[in-house]
């Protein structure tokens, strides 16, 4: 057993209201800047849909994540090493940009400084590419927000994998829910597997999945390698960049941005412990529907004594063993397994997981007639089909789905009866297998959901390994090359232009 | 004349080494983050896909076969047995496939690079410049197989040989071999020499990078381990060391 400890996160998707609060703080921090505009570490998909960039869950495509041969080895979906390398000249699998969306702005300055016109001056688009005018908007980052565009494009979602779609295109038995996505920091990227120069890698001691922009010489593979297709290639610096899970602000025990702003207060950030030792093991089972369960495998219980000892061996610090105790994410995945990974066909081990979303029911009339015991209706009478929730989150089982939905609603049944009733509904738990006390938590964790309760995060101990005497009126965090701006101007080695501002695109 | 040729061949080599080899480490070590391949393949595919692998399959070959062509001894090609005219064949019909492939797909990432608005709008001076020498050179390398047919006897290509050879074993008189050979050849090397040069000022650096070490690295993935690092004074240590801090 080799311990190890990650900082995972968990949203739930019953209560996103699709805001996209998390996306924009999230760009405002990390990726307003040139070359990544496009980019977003973080964005929210309205499901059904194709999603950003077009068509990414689709690995007949893309050739994201990783493949299990018939030996039972895991080689990277898009090829094993000599593959990646022969591919190094033109990459098959890489998105154009245009599959993400032209970036543009629009001329704002021409609203103040337009002479006198016939017609009311207009803000029209332009490229932040090339600098030129754009017609038309193609693309966007969130084109299919709360059901845009035709049923025909949107239901190509690979969710719909063996549902009769058909019907959910008439409007009586439509349905949407909303997919925040930021980058899994997986236990088993693919991103780090498809990087020719090593510069991508995952950190012991807290688990994100980094970039090496002093490394990364722009071999552009981990783009495709990626099954969620959420590493963005700067195409001004030339280097990759990803979701850095907000490092700066973890290592001082704060939420990420996302996390932090998030108006629905629907995420969680905890610690979990797993063991390192079983990781190949757990991403290759045969089976794509054991991988959610070999998954829950290599999670070590953080209450178990030989478990603690392991993690004091390992060099875990103690309070980092204590928030795993109370780790809101072992709960939720865990313990009431309520949670699920995105796409664990994908054999990644993602460790951002995601509650599923309730629905209305289907039909009024419908309802009626269910026989609803314990105040609780038939979770396949929801809206949502249940298949499409598996698809998205369990390779396709659905019964650890409606095992999850099933507690979601006797929590609500549960706490029905004993504020409004005043009477403790112990029928309700036990036909889900819970206690009043475990239904009682849930709803403090879920409904409730404090700060303190979601966010349970320890300090990085850089005391342990740096002087920090040396760090005093030092540059703090950077943007690659010590203590440089990233904009130092003219340079010999075809630095070049390293940031246009907006307005230098309007004049030139 | 003479003095322009002993500024080519003798001054020119020895200049442009010392440039590329200092260029290379100050870059490297002042501004890695510079470094890189400079891909421009996710602003637009088409033209990159048939263009990029022409380009480079053709310029790796007669690279490598330049390389080996001059810098065999003369004696290994005697000890061998291997005529000149011979080996001389070897690299018109090589070279000409090699130089086709490359000035194909070189002509193709000039016409994109140029053409294409999202490329053109976020190539550096010397992206376009780079792009140019090279196509330039393909060019007058493809140039020069007419005049080589005249003359299959492989003469003149052992006066090159020669004189790299000298070059690299720092003969000084190394440049008095190749005087007499026709213009042609002599733009030939100059241009060569001049992507030397600017070599460490460019994208070409990537060249460097080429990830090899990929194949044998152990394993898909990389950990880093906080615990590894070094506490920058000793002073620190016997903090490291009473967290039982393993080192990896």
């Amino acid at each position: 057993m080799k311990v190890r400890a990650q900082i995972a996160m968990v949203l739930n998707l019953d209560k996103c209201i699709g805001c996209h609060t998390c996306s924009v703080t999230c760009k405002q921090v990390w990726t307003s800047r040139e070359g990544v505009e496009y980019a977003w570490f973080n964005n929210v998909e309205t499901k059904p849909g194709i999603g950003y960039p077009k068509d990414w869950e689709n690995q007949k495509r893309w050739n994201g994540g990783w493949t299990r041969t018939a030996r039972g080895h895991l080689v990277p979906k898009q090829g094993a090493k000599w593959r990646i390398l022969a591919n190094i000249f033109a990459n098959p699998d890489l998105p154009e940009i245009d599959d993400f969306y032209e970036p543009f702005d629009f001329d704002y300055d021409h609203l103040k400084s337009a002479p006198e016109m016939e017609a009311f001056p207009t803000a029209r688009p332009r490229s932040k590419i090339t600098g030129e005018r754009m017609e038309k908007i193609e693309w966007g980052p969130n084109w299919e927000e709360i059901l845009g565009g035709e049923f025909a494009k949107r239901s190509q979602d690979q969710n719909f994998a063996g549902i009769e779609k058909q019907i959910y295109g008439e409007y009586e038995n439509t349905f949407m829910m909303y997919l925040p996505r930021l980058c899994e920091h997986c236990l088993n990227p693919a991103c780090v597997a498809s990087c020719p120069s090593g510069a991508i890698y995952k950190r012991e001691e807290d688990g994100v999945v980094l970039i090496d922009q002093e490394k990364c010489r722009g071999w552009r593979m981990c783009v495709s390698g990626c099954p969620y297709k959420k590493i963005y290639y700067n195409w001004s610096t030339g280097k990759s960049e990803k979701c850095t899970l907000c490092y700066p602000r973890l290592e001082s025990g704060q939420p990420t941005v996302c996390s932090e702003t998030c108006v629905g207060r629907i995420r969680y950030l905890g610690v979990m412990l797993y063991d390192a030792d079983r990781i190949a093991e757990a991403a290759s089972v045969a089976g794509e529907k054991d991988l959610y369960d070999a998954q829950l495998g290599i999670f070590l219980d953080p209450s178990d004594p030989a478990v603690i000892a392991a993690a004091r061996a390992e060099g875990v610090p103690e309070d980092w063993l204590e928030a795993a105790r109370s780790s809101p994410i072992w709960k939720m995945a865990m313990e009431w397994k309520i949670a699920f990974p995105l796409h664990p066909e994908y054999r990644t081990l993602p460790m951002v997981w995601y509650v599923p979303p309730l629905s209305p029911i289907q039909n009024a009339a419908e309802a009626g007639r269910i026989a609803a015991r314990d105040d609780m209706p038939d979770v396949r009478s929801l809206r949502i089909p249940v298949r499409y929730l598996a698809n998205m989150l369990t390779a396709g089982d659905e019964a650890p789905v409606v095992a999850a939905l099933e507690r979601m609603l006797a929590m609500r049944a549960y706490m029905r009866s004993k504020t409004v009733d005043g009477v403790v509904n112990l029928g309700v738990a036990k036909r889900v297998g819970m206690t009043p006390h475990q239904i009682d938590e849930m709803y403090q964790l879920m409904a409730i959901a404090n700060y303190e309760d979601r966010f349970v995060i320890p300090t990085t101990h850089r005391e342990l390994v740096e002087d920090a005497y040396d760090l005093r009126g030092g540059c703090g965090f950077t943007d690659g090359n010590r203590c440089s701006t990233g904009t130092s101007g003219f340079t010999l080695f075809s630095g070049g232009k390293k940031f246009r501002s907006p307005q230098e695109f309007i004049r030139s | 004349m003479h003095d322009f040729d002993f500024f080519l061949f003798g001054v020119m080599p020895y200049s442009v080494l010392v440039v590329f080899v200092i260029g290379s480490i100050a870059r490297y070590e002042r501004d890695p983050f510079t470094w890189k391949t400079a891909s421009s393949q996710i602003l637009r595919r088409k033209q990159l896909m048939w263009g990029s692998i022409l380009f480079h399959v053709g310029i790796l070959t007669l690279f490598f076969g330049h390389l080996i062509g001059l810098f065999t001894p003369v004696a290994v090609l005697d000890a061998l047995g291997i005529p000149y005219g011979a080996k001389q064949w070897l690299a018109v019909l090589l070279g000409g496939v090699a130089g086709i492939a490359a000035f194909v797909g070189c002509t193709m990432l000039l016409h994109r690079r140029l053409a294409d608005p999202r490329i053109r709008n976020n190539s550096t001076w010397g992206d376009i410049f780079v792009l140019g020498i090279l196509w330039l050179q393909v060019v007058v390398g493809m140039g020069t197989i007419t005049l080589t047919l005249g003359h299959m006897d492989g003469s003149e290509m052992v006066k090159f040989m020669t004189w790299s050879q000298s070059v690299m074993l720092l003969k000084i008189n190394a440049w008095e071999q190749v005087i007499g050979v026709h213009f042609l050849y002599k733009v030939h090397i100059f241009l060569g020499m001049v992507i030397v040069a600017i070599f460490p000022f460019t994208r070409l650096v990537h060249m460097l990078s080429v990830p090899v070490r990929y194949l044998w690295r152990p394993g898909y993935q990389i950990v880093r381990s906080r615990w590894g690092a070094k506490p920058v004074r000793t002073g620190l240590l016997p903090i490291a060391a009473a967290g039982g801090r393993r080192a990896e």
